[in-house]
């Protein structure tokens, strides 16, 4: 059953794109910020993970937390040193500053260790057991099931608790949000924080299942978790994941049909379609200018 | 000919959503008209306004100017056709100067190809220097000439709304439409404002529609007024049927008292 | 009669840089490297000043310049390795075919507009560059040799004609046309500018630019790659608009320049050109975000000089 596991590989994948896209959206919803270093966070966040577990001998989890909570800060950081000043700036003064926060964050990260990759080790037995038909590890499915807490979680977090509720009306209208007693700038810190944190695991999650990891390991997938994020419409979380699913499984597809070079121009095809035909996304609602 | 309204609104509304905007908006306006369109706020003045200039296509209803359909051109399809208009919210090029700002309105009228302004050809000199002269006419007449050169976002608040008619003069229009163009004036101004408009009609032969929200203004100079409320045609006639139209009375009257309760 | 004069001081001036780098070069004064580095600069100011036509006159914004650059390179390669025709017809099609790719990609992006646009742009150059990646014909991933025949006469031919055509363009109505979009697209179309064909021309004439350097780029190098077209490539010539100014023609020649030379002397340490080129960017945009010149140019300050503290307005 050659497809069940092309589908399993593409809902791993996707999975990871899924995590990342989620503070894409965000992001997006709250300050209407491509931020373009979220792709960086990940990256960074993966070579926490690795240097957690080859330096300090840790296990899988812990360094999958110590990956979040440095990325949670580190995103942190980043917001309130660089995009703080640029609330009322024009988008695209905005999408530049992001840009030049990526470039800073790949080079800084190439100047103090290096270009050259690095294997991640094996965390766990490469064992695996048969499902119909597909050979499923024992991997993929700790991979799968760790994703899907962490979406559990931000779901909960996001509609449970005050500063769930506090992102959702900063993102509606910053400025009621404001009149109602919320605090911008913590808000805007904690989606900073949350997302990153996201990002983080997935860049725990893609060095475990894929091996390999790079300083410019961010760029690509990074784009791509953007493209699931608008796919799935923008500032809407849901939406994030599902877009991560299906450009997941879509990629898989192509590849297993033949066309694995083609697989990276699939996404920005997906991308170019959706924003020329629906620039809202599967689950978003149009808006157009008042004139 | 004589009979043929210059602008016939036909039973023209819009929906965003299932939210129904404007319906049934049913306008007449005769050559050489100064008409006014008035309403609370959230009426759907604006919206006609975007109705009629092709920056919303009707999903009802017709538009016919001069006898022709409109509804559906793209808006400076409309423009060219003879109909322009100002912005509530004035939107000039602020980086351009007072003098280019009326040029870009010039555009659609001179003739020169890309070709040639690339080329520096002979038609390009002419042109632009036609253009130019025009622009320069209009200014006078605007008394904006001395700003020329300055850049439109450096103009103070009353001049830029000047400017901005001037613009859509310009453009060459048989119907002018201004969007409150008295709005943020002092009396003064208000008053020079309605002059400059009086004279304008005179020296352009146009026919105006104009939403405002100074009734002492709208009464003054109107000779025609349309009510619109919650997006529909309240009351039309005279300033004086208007003045005295119980609905219409309602319809204010009830937007005073709900501003005194916010 | 100003303009005509600032043109031919313009003319006089190129013709003197023109003959003096020629000089050097022709005598052996100029080796290789710093020859090269001046076909460098002229190649960068023309996707400088392109973009800036996309960019900085029309508003539109465009950060896959790289993936024009690519089809120039590509297409007029072909011209000159598989069709052995003469280079200068290798520059005149990969400009054209890149105008096309132009065309096709401003089309479909007319109806995005600020962030979303640039990421499309930014997708669609990728696209470009993968279909690079995937024709055997051109060498894929390998790449395709390519004979050096970009001399200092050539560059700099590419270059006076583009600076005359773009500045041509903007001061003219058309300009203005294109100007009024990116100031207030809504006025505009109100105004009766057909706010589209202004943008698919903005498109088709800064890609047709951006095809010229990549024929002149293509044919400095041995050989090319499609890596040598990705993200980082459009974000380069991203950054020369950028810090020059959005909207300042001579704010992006200068920045070029200054660019290319500063990435040329940290040629063997790219990473910490990378740093300095990501820091500029970040602080260009928190400080002064309108760039270092605005929307000014070089002969706004002139003017500012001759008449004291630039207040009187009248006088010329």
């Amino acid at each position: 059953m050659e497809w069940v596991q092309q589908l399993i590989n593409g809902i791993s994948l996707g999975s990871i794109y899924a995590l990342i896209a989620l503070g894409y959206t965000m992001v997006y919803g709250i300050i209407k910020l491509i931020n373009f270093a979220h792709g960086d966070v990940f990256m960074v966040g993966s070579f926490i993970g690795f240097y957690s577990i080859t330096v300090f001998n840790l296990g899988f989890f812990p360094a999958l937390i110590i990956s979040m909570a440095a990325c949670a800060l580190f995103g942190v950081i980043i917001e309130r040193i660089a995009y703080k000043r640029l609330r009322n700036a024009t988008r695209i003064a905005a999408l530049i500053t992001a840009i030049g926060v990526s470039l800073l964050i790949e080079y800084g990260v190439i100047y103090i260790r290096g270009a050259q990759p690095e294997a991640y080790p094996d965390v766990f037995s490469n064992r695996s057991f048969a499902f119909l038909g597909a050979q499923i590890s024992i991997q993929s499915i700790l991979i799968l099931s760790v994703s899907v807490v962490l979406m559990i979680l931000l779901q909960f977090i996001v509609h449970k608790t005050k500063t769930g509720k506090a992102m959702r009306a900063v993102s509606h209208d910053t400025e009621a949000a404001k009149l109602m007693g919320i605090n911008v700038d913590n808000t805007i810190s904690a989606t900073f924080a949350i997302g990153s944190a996201l990002a983080g695991a997935a860049g725990v999650i893609f060095g475990v299942y894929y091996t390999k990891i790079d300083p410019l390991m961010g760029v690509i997938p990074g784009v791509k978790a953007f493209v699931a994020a608008v796919l799935g419409g923008i500032g809407i979380i849901p939406g994030a994941m599902v877009g991560g699913l299906v450009l997941g499984v879509v990629e898989t597809v192509v590849s297993a049909l033949g066309f694995s070079l083609w697989r990276d121009a699939a996404a920005f095809v997906i991308l170019i379609l959706i924003l020329i035909f629906r620039p809202s996304g599967i689950f978003g609602k149009n808006t157009r200018e008042k004139v | 000919m004589e009979n043929k309204p210059l602008l016939e609104v036909k039973n023209a509304g819009i929906q965003f959503g299932g939210l129904k905007a404007v319906q049934n908006l049913n306008i007449k306006l005769n050559q050489g008209e100064l008409v006014g369109l008035i309403g609370p706020n959230g009426a759907g003045k604006t919206t006609s306004f975007n109705l009629l200039t092709g920056v919303y296509v009707p999903t009802e209803g017709d538009i016919l100017f001069n006898g022709e359909r409109i509804n559906g051109l793209q808006p400076f399809k409309v423009t060219r056709k003879g109909i322009s208009r100002t912005f509530q919210n004035i939107r000039l090029f602020n980086e351009l100067t007072v003098l280019d700002n009326v040029k870009v309105a010039y555009h659609s009228l001179a003739t020169h190809t890309m070709l040639s302004s690339i080329l520096r050809l002979p038609s390009h000199f002419k042109g632009e220097r036609e253009m130019e002269e025009k622009a320069l006419e209009f200014l006078r007449i605007f008394k904006l000439e001395k700003y020329k050169d300055e850049l439109a976002k450096n103009l103070p608040y009353g001049q830029q709304r000047r400017l901005e008619i001037a613009r859509a003069l310009a453009a060459g229009p048989q119907l002018l439409l201004l969007d409150e163009p008295a709005a943020g004036m002092n009396p003064q101004e208000t008053h020079d404002l309605m002059n400059l408009i009086g004279f304008v009609r005179e020296k352009f032969d146009l026919t105006i529609l104009l939403i405002e929200h100074d009734m002492n203004l709208v009464m003054g100079v109107c000779e025609r007024i349309y009510v619109l409320d919650h997006g529909q045609l309240l009351a039309e006639g005279s300033p004086e049927e208007i003045r005295n139209h119980p609905k219409v009375i309602e319809a204010y009257l009830g937007e005073e008292v709900h501003d005194d309760n916010a | 009669m100003k303009k005509s004069k600032q043109f031919w001081l313009f003319i006089i001036a190129a013709v003197l840089v023109y003959a003096v780098v020629q000089f050097f070069i022709a005598n052996g004064t100029m080796n290789q490297f710093y020859s090269n580095t001046f076909i460098f600069i002229a190649i960068n100011i023309i996707l400088a000043v392109s973009l800036h036509l996309v960019i900085g006159i029309t508003g539109q914004f465009s950060i896959g310049h790289a993936g024009f650059l690519a089809v120039g390179a590509y297409i007029s390669a072909i011209v000159t390795m598989k069709l052995d025709l003469p280079f200068i017809v290798a520059i005149i099609v990969g400009g054209m075919v890149a105008a096309l790719a132009g065309l096709i990609v401003g089309i479909p992006s007319l109806r995005l507009k600020g962030d979303y646009l640039a990421i499309a742009t930014l997708g669609f150059a990728e696209i470009i560059r993968i279909v690079f990646l995937n024709i055997d014909y051109v060498g894929g991933a390998a790449g395709m040799q390519v004979s050096h025949l970009t001399t200092w006469t050539y560059a700099f031919v590419c270059l006076v004609i583009t600076i005359i055509v773009i500045v041509n363009f903007t001061n003219s109505r058309h300009g203005i046309a294109a100007i009024s979009v990116r100031e207030n697209e809504i006025a505009s179309d109100a105004m009766g500018i057909n706010t589209t064909y202004y943008k698919v021309a903005a498109f088709a004439i800064g890609s047709f630019f951006a095809g010229v350097a990549g024929a002149l780029y293509s044919h400095n190098f041995y050989i090319i790659q499609p890596s040598q077209f990705g993200f980082l490539k459009s974000f380069d010539i991203l950054i020369f608009v950028v810090l020059g100014g959005l909207g300042s023609l001579s704010g992006a020649v200068l920045s070029a320049i200054l660019l290319t030379v500063v990435s040329t002397y940290l040629q063997g340490y790219p990473e910490t050109r990378m740093i300095i080129y990501s820091l500029v960017l970040i602080l260009v945009m928190l400080y002064r975000p309108k760039g270092l010149m605005g929307t000014m140019e070089i002969t706004d300050y002139f003017k500012l000089w001759r008449t004291p503290k630039g207040g009187d307005q009248h006088g010329k």
